[in-house]
């Protein structure tokens, strides 16, 4: 019974903080609610048994990546944006259209639920638990992965400070 | 314990709620949390997906979309200061420099 609560609790929080980072008006607003969202995400992940994955969202997600984006908040003036509308012109049509998308994805997950039942409890007790499982499947079968995911953020830091430079000699 | 599709539900609802940010939202800031909230999803998905099949590769899979996220919002912040600095806005419908 707790689990199916903690789910239901977790993805109600999860809903409605997204709702809230896509209406607010003010950008700060946006990223203190969607701190909220991966907070809850990391929950369902606790949830999945993935407590590694947890760990890393927290440390990351809130800690890493919405640290940048308040700091660019900060860094960018946003009291003329603030005054002005906040939706695009063509927002009817994209809420039809993802409203289209939302009922076909969950009518075809809901006519295939037999297809994936969640299996039994079993492998949890993997030995070392979850995180020395991750580890070992990034430094053995994904080797190549993590060699490319570093040269990815090497390129990606190199690219933001040059694009953020003030002028290039 | 709580079926699979449970999990997908939350994703696509999720995805779904990121998508309508990103098509309906003016300021380019809000523009990429909604794609934050967008691979959240895809992460709820393939977690879900490594608890199905006991493997842990799905959460390799996330580890490595959380790495993209933050090679994208870096880049995209980047950006994103760049053009305030020329263009004194943060409204995705006012850089058109490129339209016909």
């Amino acid at each position: 019974m707790l689990p199916q609560i903690a789910f239901f609790f977790l993805s109600a929080v999860t809903l409605a903080s997204a709702v809230m980072v896509i209406t607010r008006r003010n950008a700060v607003h946006s990223i203190i609610w969607l701190i909220v969202t991966l907070f809850s995400v990391g929950g369902v992940f606790l949830t999945l048994h993935a407590e590694f994955l947890f760990a890393v969202q927290v440390i990351l997600y809130v800690g890493g990546i919405m640290v940048l984006f308040l700091f660019v908040v900060m860094l960018v003036n946003l009291d003329v944006s603030l005054k002005q509308s906040q939706f695009s012109r063509q927002w009817p049509l994209a809420l039809v259209t993802a409203g289209v998308l939302l009922a076909e994805l969950a009518y075809g997950i809901y006519q295939g639920q037999e297809g994936f039942p969640l299996a039994p409890a079993s492998g949890v007790s993997i030995a070392g638990g979850n995180t020395q499982a991750v580890g070992l499947a990034l430094y053995q079968d994904y080797m190549l992965g993590v060699e490319i995911a570093s040269i990815l953020l090497l390129v990606a830091m190199v690219g933001a400070v040059i694009m953020a430079k003030r002028k290039i000699e | 314990m709580i079926p699979s599709h449970y999990y997908l539900f939350l994703g696509t609802a999720l995805f779904t709620v990121g998508l309508i940010g990103v098509l309906t939202r003016r300021n380019i800031i809000v523009i990429l949390m909604s794609i934050e909230l967008i691979l959240n999803a895809v992460n709820i998905n393939l977690v879900a997906f490594s608890r199905y099949f006991q493997a842990v590769d799905g959460q390799v899979f996330a580890i490595f979309v959380i790495t993209d996220a933050a090679a994208e919002a870096a880049v995209g912040l980047g950006l994103l200061i760049a053009l305030f600095r020329n263009k004194e806005t943060v409204n995705a419908d006012e850089i058109d420099l490129l339209k016909w």
